[in-house]
């Protein structure tokens, strides 16, 4: 009886094992979105505006991207998440091939486009630092380079401050209209190599080099090209806030700063007294859109999804944008999400149509995604998210979305985008 | 024109009412905040579509996409 006694009053001194434990790094979402993308338009950039057959900007493009997210969580309790992703694009463009004046240049493209990003979150101090690096390389004409650095610090009362500031560093490969290569007679005796960039018939663009009146390499790489830069630079300021249990707003607004070759080097200008050149532009740009978000979770079933960006830049385009969404939840797991979007921007001091510049203007584009107009896109998107998985279980979330725009520039296209979400 | 300047500041008059008059939510409060579709943000699949607006359309930006360059857009 003694002995039971002094069992059950007996401690047995048990180690501490509340003590946290980083987690190591595990895959933790991949999305994968694709996207088909068919344009039809007319009074291309390529052909200086033109109307009828050549100016034609019928435009396909088929993307594809993947993004994969790790996470884990170190000894300071802070979640560290790394996101890789690769897209790939490849496009189809009717006014391409009109970079040769014939229009048998090439007319497709692919472009790449890898990033990586990496953000540390301190959940007890409510802050966030984050850091990106981002490469594309569009078919054989433009490279860029990017990174970006972020900084998000939320409020005690369901507010969230965030600043970014990112830099893009662009190339464009000069390849201009075929008609604007300088072609040197064979007859030159110039002791100097002198090179001429023509893009064929077979849509190649090639560097033929002369000296002393003989072409002495018709290589077909396109090293000799000269490119000029573009930089742009970016700084991102966003407060948002939980407005009640069923709304909540954010105003985002970008500073944006551009230098460098802001044009491109294969759109056409004609001129009203006939003769052709191509686009010059400014070399600095400056622009400010604020853009307003509000949502709000009307009774059991709705969701008003609202936005409005309001944007204005030193060229003189001010935009006005208009978008709502209604996502309608059929059930928990589903819904459907009709939206409308109204778009009107003025133009650019430097634009008008085709044969409207004079020659005596400093600056001339008839790019018409510079013009005045108007557009309208509407579309229906379905979201379907089951708790035990979409087929499989780690498919948690499929999104199916169609957009049809139009604009008043006569461009119409339609997108059909999916998104797969895999956790 | 005047419209314009007009619809402009009411947008962010209207925002800064709606901001500046917060209720306290607490986080068990917050079922319908915390929906997916909720979020101030666009949605993943709307990526390329937002990409395709930068090409055709002369302003970008304040919306988590492309403000310039990084792309052969404006």
């Amino acid at each position: 009886m003694y002995l039971v006694l002094l069992h059950a009053f007996s401690q047995v001194s048990t180690k501490d094992t509340s003590t946290y434990k980083p987690k190591k790094l595990k895959l933790d979402e991949i999305n994968l979105v694709s996207s088909y993308y068919n344009q039809t338009a007319d009074k291309s950039a390529v052909m200086g505006g033109i109307p009828g057959p050549k100016g034609i900007g019928d435009v396909t493009d088929l993307a594809n991207g993947v993004e994969l997210t790790f996470v884990s969580w170190d000894g300071k309790h802070r979640k560290n998440s790394f996101t890789g992703s690769f897209g790939i694009d490849y496009h189809t463009a009717a006014s391409q091939a009109f970079v040769d004046s014939n229009g048998h240049a090439r007319n497709n493209g692919t472009r790449i486009y890898p990033t990586l990003d990496w953000t540390i979150e301190n959940e007890k101090k409510g802050t966030e630092f984050g850091i990106g690096l981002y490469y594309s390389a569009e078919h054989n004409y433009y490279h860029s380079k990017g990174l970006n650095a972020s900084f998000a610090k939320k409020t005690n009362n369901n507010g969230e401050f965030s600043l970014k500031v990112t830099g893009y560093f662009d190339q464009i490969k000069m390849i201009k209209p075929a008609e604007f290569e300088r072609v040197d007679s064979v007859k030159n005796v110039a002791p100097t190599d002198s090179v001429v960039y023509i893009t064929t018939a077979s849509g190649r663009t090639e560097a033929l080099i002369y000296n002393a009146g003989g072409l002495i390499n018709n290589g077909r790489s396109n090293t000799l090209i000269p490119s000029k830069s573009r930089n742009t630079y970016t700084t991102s300021l966003s407060f948002s806030q939980v407005i009640n249990q069923r709304m909540q707003g954010s105003i985002d607004m970008d500073l944006v700063y551009q230098n460098g070759y802001l044009g491109l080097p294969f759109h056409r200008v004609f001129f009203n007294n006939g003769k052709d050149t191509i686009e010059n532009l400014p070399a600095q740009r400056f622009k400010v859109p604020i853009g307003l978000r509000l949502n709000y979770f009307l009774g059991d079933h709705f969701i008003l999804r609202a936005y409005y960006r309001f944007y204005i830049d030193n060229w003189g385009l001010t935009s006005h944008t208009a978008e709502l969404e209604v996502p309608v939840k059929i059930t928990p797991f589903f819904s459907l999400s009709p939206f409308y979007r109204y778009y009107v921007q003025t133009a650019v001091n430097y634009f008008a149509g085709y044969e409207a510049h004079s020659s005596t203007d400093s600056y001339y584009t008839s790019n018409n995604a510079l013009a005045a107009f108007k557009s309208s896109s509407f579309g229906l998107g379905l979201r379907l998210a089951p708790p035990k998985g979409v087929l499989i279980k780690n498919l948690s979330a499929v999104e199916i979305r169609y957009g049809h725009y139009t604009q008043t520039t006569d461009l119409v296209s339609d997108i059909i985008s999916m998104n797969l979400k895999f956790k | 024109m005047k419209s314009q300047v007009l619809m402009k500041y009411c947008a962010v008059l209207l925002a800064g009412l709606i901001l500046g008059s917060c209720a306290h939510v607490r986080a068990y409060q917050k079922s319908r905040i915390n929906d997916s579709e909720m979020i101030l943000a666009n949605r993943k699949v709307e990526k390329n579509e937002i990409n395709a607006q930068t090409y055709r359309e002369g302003s970008s930006g304040a919306n988590g996409g492309k403000t310039g360059g990084g792309c052969g857009c404006n």
